[in-house]
């Protein structure tokens, strides 16, 4: 038993902090965010600098096989970079490109669908989405409308998509339809004729798009992973992608904790520091008590993710999404309270901290949903 | 970063489970699993058959007689008995004084105590709080003066737990008034049987004794009994604070408490969904927990000392183990309250306030950790 982190994870982590750091300050999110307002459908989202630099830096390969360009990294591994991009406020599409359908297509991609995918997206230059979600349906949902047509006059691909990760900027997308008893994937040009987005952006600076699917032509050679085989791939990817957003909301809740603390030893009110009352000191404990209590979770997730069961590993990060998103909650609301007024204005980081993490633990499923995976297993035992 | 164990750790594992099915008196292990209370000679049979295994002190080093063992030994060793039904080991000795006479102790008083608390042959209790100073524990006035070679001790001590069998306390004494509270306090060995000395029970809310007033009438006491330097006690108590500390984690208690909380509410479940959520959350903060304890324990070794760890591991330990004992009242009562169940649940309630109250490590944490 090891809990403690490699030397090449602590050298990662030292890396993505001083780049974050210097790259990715307050003032240069907040322009990036700002030139989305101002509207390009376009527009990349993101820095397209910044994306450029973690793949010079590594990480964009980090867990693909060193045989398609990847450095062959573990759940243990992106969940340090996750854990940075949170504590740097970053909005790279990380998780959607490089997690949620860089881990689909390598787990689920047939070996020239990997070869010609991973080192791109690894190098920065291909941006891939995952289409799954439906308009009303869950974010898991088994029964999809989006329908496959053919092979009479070909394949045809029509439905409607929502909460699609950074996909009006993707290059390409996974597409998820029904097809027969199952769910089948499909990697199409994000560009293709018959494909429409509908870009919009979130409260924390991200894209999302809703899709439309009008008579979209695939190959059969598009298909990624065989006949109505793909909803336990889904399931693993959606427990991965739990994984590593815990750890983003840890990076998060970290560095909320740190910003309130300083600023409760700074600001005076009564003649003293507002760090002096005790009251607000226990809040502060509260609040650091959670974070290592989603800290834990997270380790738990990602150590099961990363060497457990696949039934170990559903439980685990089911687990950690209902702690991460009751820390989330309680660290997130707190800090914003203990700063009083300032708290609630755009000018003060915290608040776009807590924007930030107020809509990753939406992601994936909440805490009432993952509740429900837990409790449930409670009546098959 | 993995929670595998390896080779050895396995085969230790398999040993002492072993052991415990050959050792562990099948009346204790019964007394044990159906909550009823252990009494003193329980307590000490079983010391002695650890320690005729030589496992009697698994904290202590070996040259002092401890089994040597690193802190994944402890936690197996401690999950183990705890699976098994066995009885806890008397902390007072073995875990809070122990280690201070081995750090500020005379060889001499090594020579003389430590051995003892091994074999269980004395009895140890703690004396710290008093009437007046619970939390603000450094306003003691217990009084040690020196009178040639003895100390004359006056004063009453409280929440003197299991006192009532006691042969030796451990007491935190004023020794002047002249400093800063803290600088007047020693750290004094005193035999409970000197002349003196009265217990008296205090009666808990459950009906139950365990805790006393421990009362000092002129008790004489050889100033060889004095621990480290005079007026230094506070920084030994302090010590013995933050000394690595993982059983207020109670951990392998939760598990063995929660798999009788989903016994118990198996057939409930079916159809209380609201039961159901109730006991997956206690489920999840139980398992999340021993993550946080797994990990004190996988960076003990390496040198980040001991601090806000223990006060983490015991804030969240007892607010769960009281949050399951909760849910256990209310399936077990159904319409009504079961006294026995009930009385457990009372009982309980001591987790949070002993040991420094959950308040109090907060204050720890917010110095220490948060700087506030």
């Amino acid at each position: 038993m090891n809990l403690n982190l490699t030397e090449d994870q602590q050298a990662l982590q030292d890396t993505l902090r001083k780049f974050a750091a210097k790259e990715f300050s307050f003032a240069k999110r907040k322009a990036l965010v700002a030139e989305q307002a101002a509207g390009a459908v376009n527009a990349t989202g993101f820095s397209p600098l910044a994306w450029k630099q973690l793949a010079e830096i590594g990480v964009l390969a980090l867990p693909f096989e060193e045989a398609h360009g990847g450095l062959g990294g573990s759940a243990l591994d992106t969940m340090v970079v996750m854990e940075e991009l949170g504590r740097g406020l970053m909005i790279e599409p990380y998780l959607g490109t490089v997690i949620v359908s860089g881990g689909l297509i390598s787990t689920h991609g047939s070996s020239s669908q990997k070869e010609s995918l991973l080192p791109s997206i690894g190098s920065g230059e291909l941006l891939v989405a995952l289409a799954h979600q439906e308009p009303g349906k869950g974010f898991d949902a088994e029964v999809l409308a989006t329908s496959l047509k053919g092979p009479g006059d070909g394949l045809v691909i029509s439905g409607s998509k929502a909460q699609v990760l950074y996909g009006a900027q993707s290059d390409n997308v996974l597409v998820s339809v029904n097809e027969g008893n199952g769910v089948s994937l499909f990697l199409i040009d994000s560009k293709a004729p018959g494909v429409t987005w509908h870009d919009q952006k979130m409260p924390d600076g991200t894209r999302v798009a809703r899709l439309e699917l009008h008579q979209v032509s695939v190959s059969e050679s598009a298909r990624v992973g065989g006949k109505g085989d793909a909803g336990p791939v889904l399931n693993r990817a959606f427990d991965v992608a739990n994984a590593a957003l815990c750890a983003e909301a840890v990076g998060i809740i970290v560095t909320m904790i740190d910003i309130t603390s300083e600023y409760l030893k700074t600001r005076k009110q009564f003649g003293v520091t507002l760090g002096t009352f005790q009251a607000l000191k226990h809040r502060m404990v509260d609040m650091f008590v959670w974070a290592e209590t989603a800290r834990s979770a997270t380790m738990l997730a990602n150590v099961r993710v990363a060497s457990g069961t696949a039934e170990e590993a559903h439980w685990a990060c089911s687990a950690a999404k209902v702690q991460v998103s009751d820390a989330a909650r309680f660290v997130g609301q707190q800090a914003i309270q203990l700063h009083g007024g300032m708290g609630v204005t755009e000018e003060m980081v915290v608040s776009h901290y807590f924007k930030r993490l107020t809509c990753i633990v939406a992601l994936f499923g909440n805490a009432d949903y993952h509740l429900e995976v837990i409790s449930s297993k409670l009546l098959a035992a | 970063m993995n929670l595998d164990f390896d080779e050895s750790e396995v085969a230790f594992r398999a040993e002492v489970r072993d052991f415990l099915e050959k050792n562990l008196p099948a009346d204790i292990q019964q007394k044990v699993r159906g909550h009823a209370e252990i009494g003193k000679a329980d307590t000490v049979r079983w010391q002695q058959i650890l320690n005729q295994r030589g496992w009697g002190a698994s904290m202590w080093p070996k040259q002092a007689g401890g089994t040597g063992w690193n802190a994944t030994q402890r936690y197996i060793f401690d999950e183990e008995c705890v699976f098994a039904g066995a009885p806890a080991q008397l902390p007072f000795g073995l875990v809070m004084v122990a280690p201070v006479i081995m750090a500020f102790g005379s060889p001499e008083q090594q020579r003389t105590f430590l051995p003892k608390i091994l074999s269980g042959e004395d009895w140890w209790c703690q004396g710290y709080s008093e009437p007046g100073s619970g939390s603000d524990l450094a306003s003691l006035r217990t009084r040690a003066e020196r009178d040639g070679d003895h100390y004359v001790v006056n004063g009453q001590k409280t929440w003197t737990t299991l006192a009532q069998h006691a042969d030796w306390i451990f007491c935190l004494v004023r020794t002047s008034s002249d400093a800063r509270q803290q600088d007047g306090i020693s750290f004094l060995l005193i035999n409970m049987h000197s002349p003196g000395v009265t217990v008296r029970p205090i009666i808990m809310l459950d009906g139950g004794h365990e805790i006393n007033d421990v009362f000092f009438d002129n008790v004489r006491v050889p100033v060889t009994n004095l621990v480290g330097e005079e007026n230094k006690g506070w920084s030994y108590a302090k010590f013995l604070l933050v000394h690595e500390r993982t059983g207020l984690a109670l951990v392998p208690q939760g598990k063995r408490l929660l798999a009788e909380l989903k016994d118990i509410a198996a057939e409930a479940m079916k159809t209380d969904v609201r039961l159901r959520d109730r006991v997956a959350r206690l489920e999840i903060e139980l398992a999340v927990h021993e993550m946080t304890l797994l990990r004190v324990v996988s960076a003990s070794g390496s040198k980040r000392g001991p601090g806000a760890e223990a006060a983490i591991l015991k804030i969240r330990g007892t607010e769960i183990f009281q949050n399951i004992y909760e849910a256990i009242l209310q399936v077990t009562g159904g319409a009504y309250v079961d006294p026995a169940v009930a009385n457990r649940y009372f009982n309980m309630r001591k987790l949070s306030i002993f040991g420094g109250s959950n308040e109090i490590q907060k204050n720890i944490i917010a110095q220490m950790v948060l700087g506030l």
